[in-house]
């Protein structure tokens, strides 16, 4: 189920989102299309996809290491662009930094050929109390 | 500035680009002293959350950034090769499901090198907004080609 924990999610459902499971690590790909590209003469793709993947890894790793009824829902999210995306496969991974009762603190990193060199960084807040609001 | 041929490219400026395209991007006009808006429609294959069918939190952080973009040209009143530097988004509600959404962006600062943005993401009103960013962008020479990117 874990594998598959993006599979219901519409929007991870356009982007190509790929779930990948190892240990309790979620590793998320998003292959490269051309339907992701904002840049045509670069060309690079546009920086919302990039940031969209950054903000479903975070779901996905909240999700899988704080199960809950609902899905996390963001408060804030800020994203760094590092590097240009360039038109092939971008990774994503996530960290928890501190999940309380109500909120969570993660970050999260996009790479493409080496992990070294990330693309973009992610740093965001969510919701988990399912009785709640945003 | 309105008859500036940066304004004749605005629509093409928004939705141009294969990611923009896909995602029905659709350029609004220039509202309150020249904000430029979009309109994301609403389609069942943009929701972040199947139980509620809100809208993905990613979309708007795309329409955000994307806007800002435009805001940053409309500001230099010309194209030139923008890379967004940063963007932070603050979402204070969760989109209404089944409504489109729209965003305009106001570039509130430009110096040479670097350009400040805010913009809103709401239904129908600039002041009840379902989400609100601060970006800043870099603005390249237009002969770098080798730095620039769109938004």
């Amino acid at each position: 189920m874990s594998d598959h924990l993006l599979d219901g999610v519409p929007y991870a459902r356009f982007l190509g989102l790929q779930t990948r499971l190892s240990g309790d690590e979620i590793t998320v790909v998003m292959p490269f299309s051309d339907h992701l590209i904002g840049n045509p003469m670069l060309p690079a793709l546009h920086g919302g996809s990039t940031a969209a993947l950054l903000e479903m890894t975070a779901v996905a790793q909240v999700a899988l290491s704080y199960p809950r009824l609902r899905l996390p829902r963001p408060i804030n999210v800020t994203v760094a662009y590092l590097r240009t995306g360039r038109p092939v496969d971008v990774h994503a991974r996530a960290s928890i930094n501190r999940a309380g009762r109500r909120v969570a603190h993660v970050q999260a990193e996009a790479w493409q050929e080496a992990r070294g060199q990330p693309i973009a960084s992610l740093t965001a807040h969510f919701l988990l109390d399912d009785n709640e609001q945003l | 500035m309105s008859d500036s041929p940066l304004t004749a490219i605005l629509p093409q400026l928004a939705s141009g680009a294969a990611h923009t395209h896909a995602l029905d991007f659709a350029f609004e006009g220039l509202f309150d002293e020249g904000r430029p808006r979009i309109r994301v429609p609403y389609r069942p294959d943009l929701i972040g959350d199947p139980d509620t069918g809100v809208l993905a939190g990613g979309l708007v952080t795309t329409l955000l950034d994307h806007v800002g973009g435009l805001a940053v040209w409309v500001a230099l009143d010309a194209f030139r090769p923008i890379a967004t530097l940063d963007l932070r988004v603050d979402y204070m509600r969760a989109a209404a499901p089944g409504r489109d959404l729209l965003a305009q962006a106001h570039c509130y600062r430009l110096t040479p090198t670097i350009a400040f943005v805010r913009a809103w993401a709401f239904e129908d009103d600039p002041s009840d907004p379902v989400a609100a960013a601060q970006a800043a962008y870099v603005v390249n020479e237009q002969r770098d080609r080798s730095k620039g990117a769109a938004a």
